[in-house]
């Protein structure tokens, strides 16, 4: 019983390894290995890609754009989104419902839609291929999504914390800054691992908005393909290299995940 | 729970009213506004009513589209949510092995979309690919670019692949909010695993689940980037869903009319089937 328990899960990881495996190996191989044989192994080890991305900006360049506009976003949609989320937690005021609703249905916008009016509202208000024009536009989704796992988190926090502080004489921001973040530390955590992972991921937006100075590493790489023919050792370094950040988020949430997960409705 | 009504708490949603406002009205009236008018460019429209939208439900490709759609969306959701609950069951409850688990699985949601797209690609691929060359060597042809079947059955472990995690995370925590007093209540009363499963852990997963399914349906139905940089819709149409279609109508041919008239049709869609979980949702809520 105990080692059937086992199973499961390790194949399942083993089965969420092979192709990211497959994609680490084709990175250390040269783009005509990968065409002309077929190993488990790269038979010779490189490290050209990956050198030919730290040395040439326009690739590095796309790394440090995404991570740019990714963080902007998510620190924008987390501190919006907490004093509204109290809002809806705490108080009913009038078309609450309605307004959460309709924030709800944002998140549910196919950002196909949304393209090519995205690209003219960016460019009229003079913000195209800039690194804030993409953070604001992913706040379409993710700033919904921050407010509907904060005020799960909330709802779970009890009322007569609020109560006792605003007796012992706390002004609400004093409170709200003092007292009430340091409780939902993990929601919060929560918050910022899912906005930061959808803000990350997405490419259609980002592409759509930016050109040059702002582009994103995921479109780096779509024009590097289609442009240089296929570099596959490139390409797959270039992949490789965006699993990072990723890791690096989940490993550093990972405690708040497991304890906001516990606590919180999420 | 009774809330007290209070008007000023309007002042705290403000800013998110603000951002997500100018980032969803202007767009939503510009689609609009293209869906009723007809143009031959240099900026000059002619109104069209609804001809558009009669265009657009009456084209037979736009059935097959949201057809394949709702295919697609369904076969995810019946492999992702009961594979999500059954690893969930059997992951550790305590230990160091929790972090390993959830650091590892978590990994694939983490990953820009295109490059699942291009990785699944290169994976798949019959000549310079793991899973291609290993299929083909077990004597069964396949292609996934050129084959219908195979391009359909590489996207959804695609899909599978890259979102049976989430259902994961979410069912897992759901899992953890048990108390054990639970458990050992069933113990005494010498329930069998099934019973303690359909009585105690699926409905204290179920708000969790709600959650894990209507992210998992909203994500679905607007998928287009990981299924474009795989098969580019191909072979044929045969795995064009809707937001690829729309792309190619919208950017691809330039038909403002059709695809802001089908954007609507299509977004319309996704609200009612939310609207009808959210409502679900709150009234399980409310009991």
């Amino acid at each position: 019983m105990r080692l059937k328990s086992w199973l499961l899960p390790t194949i399942y990881i083993f089965f969420l390894m092979l192709p990211i495996y497959w994609l680490l190996n084709m990175s250390f191989k040269t783009t005509n290995e990968i065409l002309g044989t077929f190993s488990l192994f790269p038979i010779n080890f490189t490290f050209e890609n990956y050198i030919k991305i730290f040395t040439d900006p326009t690739w590095y360049n796309g790394y440090l754009n995404s991570i740019t506009y990714v963080v902007m976003n998510t620190v924008i949609s987390v501190t919006v989104a907490l004093p509204a989320a109290y809002a809806f937690s705490r108080y009913r005021f009038l078309g609450d419902k309605h307004l959460f609703f309709w924030l709800l249905t944002n998140r549910m916008a196919p950002p196909a839609v949304f393209a090519l009016p995205f690209f003219q509202l960016y460019s009229a208000v003079e913000l195209f291929d800039t690194h804030l024009a993409v953070a604001l536009a992913h706040c379409l989704f993710n700033i919904p999504l921050a407010v509907w796992i904060l005020e799960g988190f909330m709802s779970g926090v009890p009322k007569e914390l609020d109560e006792t502080a605003f007796l012992d004489g706390y002004s609400f921001p004093r409170f709200f800054i003092r007292i009430f973040i340091p409780t939902i530390v993990a929601g919060i955590g929560v918050a910022a691992f899912f906005t930061f992972m959808y803000s990350w991921v997405e490419l259609l937006l980002a592409k759509t908005l930016t050109s040059v100075s702002a582009k994103p590493i995921a479109a780096t790489m779509t024009r590097t393909a289609s442009t240089a023919g296929y570099e596959l050792g490139l390409l797959a370094a270039a992949g490789t290299l965006t699993i990072v950040p990723g890791a690096f988020v989940i490993y550093w949430v990972r405690n708040y995940i497991a304890k906001g997960f516990a606590m919180g409705r999420v | 729970m009774s809330k007290p009504t209070n008007q000023k708490a309007w002042l705290l949603v403000i800013p998110v009213v603000l951002l997500v406002a100018f980032n969803a009205l202007i767009p939503l009236m510009t689609v609009v506004n293209y869906s009723v008018q007809e143009t031959f460019g240099n900026n000059v429209f002619f109104w069209e009513g609804v001809k558009w939208f009669e265009q657009v439900l009456n084209s037979s490709r736009f059935h097959e589209a949201f057809l394949r759609q709702l295919a697609f969306t369904g076969t995810i959701l019946l492999i992702e949510i009961p594979l999500g609950i059954a690893v969930a069951l059997s992951m550790p409850k305590k230990g160091p092995w929790v972090s390993v688990c959830l650091v590892l699985m978590a990994l694939p949601l983490l990953i820009p979309w295109n490059v699942v797209g291009a990785m699944w690609n290169i994976f798949a691929l019959p000549d310079i690919g793991l899973l291609g060359r290993t299929i083909n060597a077990m004597g069964i042809d396949y292609n996934f670019t050129q084959q219908p079947l195979a391009a359909w059955i590489t996207t959804i472990a695609m899909d599978v692949w890259h979102w049976t995690s989430l259902v994961v995370l979410l069912a897992y925590a759901g899992l953890c909010s048990i108390p054990d007093a639970y458990y050992q209540a069933a113990k005494i009363d010498g329930a069998s695993p099934w019973s303690v499963f359909w009585r105690i852990q699926l409905p204290k997963m179920k708000h969790v689940l709600t959650i894990a399914i209507l992210l998992r349906f909203m994500d679905s139905f607007m998928i287009y980037t990981e299924p474009f940089v795989l098969t580019g819709g191909g072979p044929g149409n045969t795995t064009t869903f809707l937001s690829i279609d729309l792309v190619k109508i919208a950017l691809g041919q330039f038909d403002l009319g059709p695809a802001a008239a089908m954007s609507l049709i299509y977004f319309f869609v996704v609200l009612l089937m939310c609207w009808i979980f959210y409502t679900l949702m709150m009234r399980d809520e409310e009991q």
